[in-house]
């Protein structure tokens, strides 16, 4: 990815800012500018907790290019409590342990360094919950 | 509108293409459509193509390939929408011959994905994904399908085993198609033993990345009905949803392949009931039962079952994939919308060759798809 699209995502990949309509209250990550529910453009950032449950998942053993050394590595459909939906790598886990419902917190990890003199780019992953709060 | 039909059909075999290059086998494809339709003269072209500038270094193929085909200067465009822009390309034809603005027009679908290694290609396919959201945190196409088809599998308690059935009848009709790309038979044995894609996604899963070109040509109905060669499109529609697969509610339903597909049905004034064989999206075993299911040939979670009992085999209730699907004839990504209304196309004017050909087919359906399911034609062409 490019240095100017990467910053440009940075909000997205290091805090997991959403949008929120100011209208009808639905939350969207991807932000967007025009809320999809009401069409209205009343739209405020929004960070999302980074908490969910996996909706689905799959192994990748074959990649594309720039990941090809990763593998096998965990993508999953991530419910998140706010009530929207995310694509993200999984990480710390044991691949034979993912299940579908199983609870994820993100974390923020390296995702790809762009060859030797390349940046190293990070953004978030999500990992099994290790500790849960009293009551959540 | 006018009402159109199709009267010319012309195809390169899907191979592993060395020697030729884009404009070799689009012109080849379009020479032997005009030829078909006994035409001399066309009026546009419509180029369907996703990778031309990624892979082939060539973008701007409308007038590469009408120079090249000799129609130096008509109206020519290239068509972009990821795997369903072959359809998008037809979809353009019919409209510009529909809307009396054009008398000849013609819809070519091209694509070369093996220029370059395979993993680089991976990488232009994955273009069909959301950049910033899929393809960039690591999501290759299999990824997304597989995440579809896991999913899937949750929901409805299907054992993979199950999938089995629609690469095994792709690769048994692909065995008496030439132009098809794998011209054998595959066995449940061999699908289990498969090399892992991304899970639940094997090889024997996958359409292949190949190479090929396909044309039609397409003309008002009233000028050519009763001909041998016509076959009128009584429907060719297109749906969308969001690009990105983590935005829809319901990862496991096709919201753009119901859509185009009850448009299609309502143009052409007929229901699933009627359909007598269905070209359909097999990039994937997964996106052939969320095809179906969207399509209402059968209820969610009860394809497999359907499948097993042998409904979608050529002798079957609803014949799918006839001439291999994009798992057995290949999938030329751009090509392939194109070559799934041709070979309905050949259905109905039954030119299928003998073991595959379909008995008295009234209508026929083919449904290319883009992406995960952002982008979905319906064609429905009838005698």
């Amino acid at each position: 990815m490019d240095i100017p699209r990467y910053w440009r995502l940075r909000n997205q990949r290091y805090r997991l800012e959403g949008s929120r309509c100011k209208e009808c209250g639905s939350i969207c990550f991807p932000p967007r500018f025009l809320c999809p529910h009401c069409k209205s453009a009343e739209m405020e950032p929004y960070e999302l907790k980074g908490r969910g449950k996996i909706y689905s998942y799959t192994i990748i053993h074959q990649a594309p290019d720039i990941f090809d050394k990763n593998v096998p590595y965990t993508v999953a459909l991530i419910d998140l409590e706010e009530g929207a939906r995310i694509t993200a790598q999984l990480t710390d886990i044991d691949p034979d342990d993912v299940s579908i419902g199983m609870p994820v917190e993100m974390v923020i990890r390296k995702i790809y360094e762009d060859g030797e003199n390349g940046p190293i780019q990070y953004g978030y992953k999500f990992r099994p919950i290790l500790f849960t709060d009293a009551g959540s | 509108m006018r009402k159109v039909a199709i009267i010319g059909l012309g195809q390169t075999p899907v191979r592993e293409h060395w020697d030729y290059s884009i404009r070799q086998l689009a012109v080849q494809a379009l020479t032997e459509a005009m030829k078909d339709a006994g035409r001399s003269n066309l009026d546009a072209l419509f180029v369907g193509n996703m990778l031309s500038g990624a892979l082939a270094e060539q973008e701007h193929l409308g007038a590469l390939i009408a120079d090249y085909a000799g129609y130096a200067g008509i109206e020519a465009v290239k068509i972009e929408a990821a795997c369903a822009s072959g359809g998008a390309a037809v979809r353009q034809a019919v409209l510009a011959v529909a809307s009396g603005q054009v008398d000849t027009a013609a819809a070519v679908g091209v694509e070369k994905l093996t220029e370059f290694s395979g993993k680089f290609t991976s990488k232009g396919l994955a273009t069909a994904a959301d950049a910033d959201y899929e393809a960039s945190i690591g999501l290759s196409f299999a990824a997304l399908n597989a995440l579809m088809m896991q999913r899937y599998m949750y929901e409805y308690k299907v054992p993979k085993d199950d999938f089995a059935v629609f690469p095994i009848n792709a690769h048994h009709n692909a065995r008496f198609n030439p132009n098809a790309m794998f011209q054998y038979d595959i066995t449940l044995r061999q699908y289990r033993k498969a090399k892992p894609i991304a899970d639940p996604i094997n090889l024997l899963d996958s359409s292949p990345i190949s190479d090929g070109a396909a044309a039609l040509i397409i003309v008002p109905l009233d000028k050519v009905k009763g001909q041998d060669n016509a076959v009128e499109v009584v429907a060719c529609e297109m749906a969308t949803d969001t690009l990105d697969l983590a935005n829809r509610k319901n990862a496991v339903w096709l919201k753009a392949a119901e859509k185009s597909s009850k448009k299609a049905y309502s143009v052409a004034g007929v229901g699933p009931g009627d359909i007598d064989l269905f070209e359909m999206h097999d990039a994937f075993s997964i996106v052939s039962v969320l095809s179906l299911e969207a399509c209402g040939f059968s209820e969610a979670g009860q394809t497999l079952k359907k499948a097993n009992e042998g409904y979608f085999k050529i002798d079957g209730q609803l014949p799918v994939s006839t001439m291999g699907g994009l798992k057995g004839r290949g999938h030329p990504v751009g090509a392939t919308g194109v070559y799934q209304i041709l070979e309905a196309a050949m259905q109905i004017r039954q030119e299928a060759p003998g073991n595959i050909q379909v008995p008295d087919v009234r209508y026929a359906m083919a449904q290319n798809i883009g992406g995960s399911g952002a982008t979905i034609v319906t064609t429905i062409l009838s005698k």
